[in-house]
Order: structure tokens, then sequence, then C-alpha cells
């Protein structure tokens, strides 16, 4: 035995707290898949609306064969791109959790066990994103069977890998940003309102009501700029080649790498201070 | 202080600052760029220490800062002023090896998986305490065996009574042995068997695993059956830290009499004090403990009784008179 395997445990604390979030991740999946039913049709819901969309977006393309260079095809293709994107990115109840969480007092959990509310709170949006993304994958894989017609599959095997990348970071972008906009509630009684607010804005500035090269040019690069496109239209707009050229595809992908950092940050950062103003409340 | 304390609270003081709103929609409407903040003392220069292995009970009414002082010594909130440490450390640094060897249970608060097995609850606190599988089964058998729920646990939580659940609660908290146990209303809304089950459970831990408890209880069950030392505080300061009988003996200067007696109604010559309360042919009296026997034995000489008991006051009147005491103590 050498003298560096005697302790293998104090020597690597990190490699013993990524097993044990591992293991919670784990866990969650065995409690999340006890709502699979419930994913299932969420999903089938979800999608429901994208045909009276994509009618409404035939009726535009009456009288055009293209707009700011999207092609009807191209629209419809976005659309179910901008789906896969959000189910990445969306994450229903993560800030309204935590707000009630502080709220209700339930916080204390995370504040007497050795558990961190952030590392616990990401291994268990995994597992809910595994289980929602398994348990949705066969109504997405007879969709995108019947819609193939609708894309133009990428040549370059690259592209895959940045599209995965992208939507990875754009899921810790998603969980950090509704984490951060959660740590308000150390502030406020109620957010739901601002919550709701938020949704909405994000529903048109993230890209996913329509692609944003279709809005006034300073407007989309303006929107362009923001954390929310990363949401829905980057990886979206990146698989289907409207990104431009390897460059801009690199470019694109650091940006959402400082965004992802700079959220973890005020999601830190917030919790911190939220926890000196802390009453633990109710209990 | 004494050196060997494993919990000591030096001067904890805890404030909040409360809003207070003016009644009505015109109070409502005022308050809105006119706020008017009050500051409360939740808790007011307490200082006491715990030995290793003692059963602590804390008491006091509703709102005397019971709560916010176990949630200061688990590292819940930070004190507006004081120190404390438990185990060594303090709590509010919240040190990981620290919070290994403690647990908090609040009565009204859940923390197991409401639709899964309680089982399944078990292994994630497995993980998040990052314990060796076989010393995790051992011991959640003995606790299972010990609180008797071994055909309970893999039952959803949702479906188990309040009294069971609290149980897999407890078993929860205390799969990772700690040293020390806060416990704020374990047994709140239980009914009696289960609550004696809990206080028996608990009992058991303190002695095999020379645990430290410390804990609130509305029912002065739970305190007479665990604790010999009690903490007494109202309105936030410390009243009383010493054994239970203390209080016992200096307010349980009142027996209760209960007489039956016989016949199909009361003697109608009977002369019963003022406070004397008289259902059918059972009469209660309370009388100061040197006229007992002079009591009971001059009713007996005049009228026929079946069956007498005496039995001294419930704690909770006690304790109840207690806070009256102290809380009228003029303050300057």
């Amino acid at each position: 035995m050498s003298a560096v395997s005697a302790k293998p445990f104090e020597s690597s604390g990190l490699v013993r707290a990524l097993v044990k979030y591992l293991n919670i991740f784990k866990a969650s999946l065995i409690e999340r898949l006890a709502y699979r039913a419930d994913f299932l049709l969420g999903t089938f819901l979800r999608l429901l609306p994208l045909l009276t969309t994509i009618l409404l977006w035939k009726a535009v393309y009456h009288s055009k064969d293209e707009i700011s260079g999207y092609s009807f095809r191209q629209v419809v293709a976005y659309l179910l791109l901008v789906h896969v994107s959000r189910m990445f990115s969306s994450m229903p109840g993560l800030a309204s959790g935590v707000a009630r969480d502080i709220r209700d007092g339930n916080l204390k959990r995370y504040l007497i066990q050795p558990l961190d509310l952030m590392a616990y709170l990401l291994a268990y949006r995994m597992a809910h994103k595994v289980a929602y993304i398994v348990t949705s994958l066969p109504l997405y894989s007879v969709l995108f069977y019947f819609m193939g017609s609708f894309f133009d599959i990428p040549t370059d095997p690259k592209i895959y890998g940045a599209y995965v990348l992208a939507l990875f970071l754009g899921f810790l972008i998603g969980f950090a940003f509704e984490l951060s906009l959660g740590m308000l509630g150390f502030w406020f009684l109620e957010i739901s309102s601002f919550l709701y607010l938020v949704n909405t804005v994000n529903f048109f500035v993230s890209g996913h009501f329509l692609p944003l090269d279709l809005l006034d040019p300073w407007v989309a690069a303006t929107l362009k700029m923001l954390p929310m496109q990363y949401m829905a239209y980057f990886p979206a707009a990146l698989f289907l080649g409207k990104i431009g050229n390897w460059d801009s595809i690199i470019f694109g992908i650091s940006v959402e790498i400082c965004w992802c950092v700079f959220f973890f940050l005020l999601a830190r950062f917030s919790y911190r201070l939220g926890l000196r103003r802390y009453g633990a409340y109710g209990g | 202080m004494n050196e060997t304390a494993i919990i000591r609270a030096e001067g904890l003081c805890r404030t909040y600052t409360v809003y207070e709103k003016q009644p009505g929609l015109i109070g409502s409407i005022r308050s809105l760029w006119n706020r008017k903040y009050r500051t409360v003392v939740a808790v007011d220069n307490v200082s006491f220490s715990v030995e290793p292995g003692e059963i602590v009970g804390f008491l006091g009414p509703n709102g005397a800062g019971k709560t916010t002082t176990l949630k200061m010594l688990s590292g819940l909130i930070y004190p507006s002023s004081g120190t404390a440490s438990v185990l060594g450390f303090t709590p509010w640094e919240r040190a990981d090896s620290f919070r290994r060897q403690f647990s908090l249970v609040m009565g009204q608060k859940n923390q197991l998986w409401w639709d899964l097995p309680a089982s399944d609850s078990f292994d994630l606190h497995r993980e998040v305490y990052s314990l060796p599988k076989d010393r995790f089964q051992t011991v959640l058998g003995e606790l299972i065996e010990m609180f008797e729920v071994s055909r309970l646990v893999r039952q959803p939580v949702r479906e188990l009574s309040l009294g069971e659940r609290m149980k897999m609660e407890l078993i929860a908290s205390l799969l990772h042995e700690p040293k020390v146990l806060l416990l704020d209303e374990p047994t709140i809304g239980l009914d009696v068997v289960a609550q004696q089950t809990i206080q028996r459970c608990l009992r058991e831990y303190n002695r095999l695993k020379q645990a430290t408890i410390l804990l609130t209880s509305h029912y002065m069950r739970d305190v007479e059956a665990l604790c010999k030392r009690v903490l007494v505080i109202t309105n936030g300061k410390l009243v009383h830290d010493g054994p239970l009988a203390t209080i016992v003996q200096r307010l349980g200067s009142i027996k209760q009499i209960r007489l039956q007696f016989a016949g199909e109604s009361l003697p109608a010559n009977i002369r019963l004090p003022e406070s004397s309360r008289v259902q059918g042919t059972v009469v209660d009296l309370s009388v100061s403990r040197e006229l007992v026997s002079e009591t009971i034995s001059r009713i007996l000489e005049q009228h026929p009784v079946s069956d007498i008991t005496v039995t001294d006051p419930p704690l909770e009147d006690v304790v109840a008179r207690y806070f009256q005491e102290t809380s009228e103590v003029p303050k300057t």
C-alpha cells in the first residue's frame, strides 16, 4: 500500500462529493419515474398547440417562399427544434419551489443536512430531465419520423456535437437562471406574478415563439445579446445552420458558457445573501 | 461554564424586525409608502449548557422563544448577538462535519418523499450523509425494530398515519447516529400510544448511543417521561434551569381529589368548596397538600363514598401557573 492510497477518501473530497450527488441523482431518478405517465401526457399536450401554429405559419407563407432567409419548411423544423431546446432549458416549478421552500421554512433541510441546495437541486433536476426525456422519447421519435421531410439533416457530424453541447449548456443556463429568480423569495413574500411575467417575456425573447431572425434586424441583434436566446433559439438555429460559420458557432458557445458561469455565481451569491436574512419561519 | 458541555449557549439574543400593518383598507393603502416596523425580541440573553448524554426539556408558552433557540443551535438562523457551540462547532457556520453529527426534527415538517415508501427516502439519506452500506443496514435494522415499523417501510408515505409518519421521520433523522438530537414538538398531534412509543424509542436511543437530546414539547407527558432537567423560557428569557421536580415542588402544593359518592345522587346536605367541579355523583376538588387528609376524613365521616383518588394536578396546569407568575414580575 502506498502512502497515497492509504487515505483514498480524504485525498479526494471532490470525488466523494461527486459520488454523493451522483447517487442522489440515481435516487431522484427512481422518484421521478413514479410520475412517468404524467410526463408522457404532458409532452403530448404541449405538442398539440404546435399543430395550430404550423397552420398559422402556412397562412403566413401563403404568398411568400422565404422570410428573412427562412423557408416554410425551415420555420416548421425550427418550431420542432425549439421544443427540444425547451425540453432541456425549461425548469417548471424550480423558482416557485425554491421561493416556497424559503417562505414555508422547508429550506432547513439544506441547512441542517450535509447537503448543498444548488448541487442537490441540480442533481434532482437532471434526474427530472432524464426521466422526462426518456419517457417522452417515443412520442418525439414518432413526431420526427413523420415530419422528417421538413428537415435538412446536417451533414457535418461536428454540428451534432455542437448541438448537444448547446442543449446541455442551455439546460445549465435555464437551471441557474430560474434558481436565481427563486432566490427573490428571500426578499419578497410572493413572486408568482413576477415569475409569470418573466416566463411570458421569455417566450418571445428566447425565440420560443418565432425565429429571432424574423424580427427587425436591430431587435434581433439586441435579443441575440441576451442570455435567453440560449434557452430556445440558439440550439435550434445551430442545428438548422443559421448561426453561420464555425467561428460564429464557437463564439456563440463561448458566450453561452460565460452566461452559464454568470448565473451560477448570481444564484450562489444571492443564496448567501438571502440566508443572512432568513428567519426559518413556519415552525 | 462547564468544560465538558456538548451544547453551550452564552448570551444568545435574536431580534426580528416585523412589519406592522395598520388595520383596515386605509391602513393597507397608507402602508404602501409609510411602513412601520417593530423590533421583536424573540430570544433575550439566553445562556445554558448541556452535558453529553443529558435529556433536557425546553418548556414555555407559544412564542416564548423555544423554537428560535433551537433554530440558532442547529444553525438555521444567525443570532443577533451571543455565541453558541454545539459539539465544538459554531452551528451557523454549518460545517459538514458538524451537520453529520446532529439532527433537528420538527414535528410539523416532513422531509420524506410523499409518494414513495419511506425506505426510498432512507436510501437517499444514506447518500446525503455518505454512510457506509453495512453500517447503514445495521442501524436501519435496529431502528425499524425499535420503532416497530417493519411492515410499513415499503408503503408509500402518504398512506401512513400521522403517528407512523412521525416514526419514519425520526428513523430518518437517526440513521446517521447523531450525537446531538434537537426535537421541536416531536409528538404534536399524536395519540397517547404513538406518543409513548416515541418516548420509549427516544429513551432507548439516548441510552444506547449516549446521545444528547434537547426537546420542546407541549405535552408535559413527554417532558415528564424523558427529562430530569428542564429549561423554562418565557418572553425570550430563561427563567428556570434545573430539575423538573423543583417546579413541581414549588407549585405542586395543590392536590386533586376525586370523590365518587355512593347512591343515585349527591347527598343533599353536602358542603363543597366553591372551586369544586360536580358531574353527577363525581366531585373534583383542589385542596392544598396539608389539608388533604383532613378534607377526606371530614367527608368520609358524613357521607357514603364509594371511591377516592388523590392525584397531582396535571403538569400543564403547574407550568401554566409558573408562566403566569414569572411573567407577572413587574418590568423595569
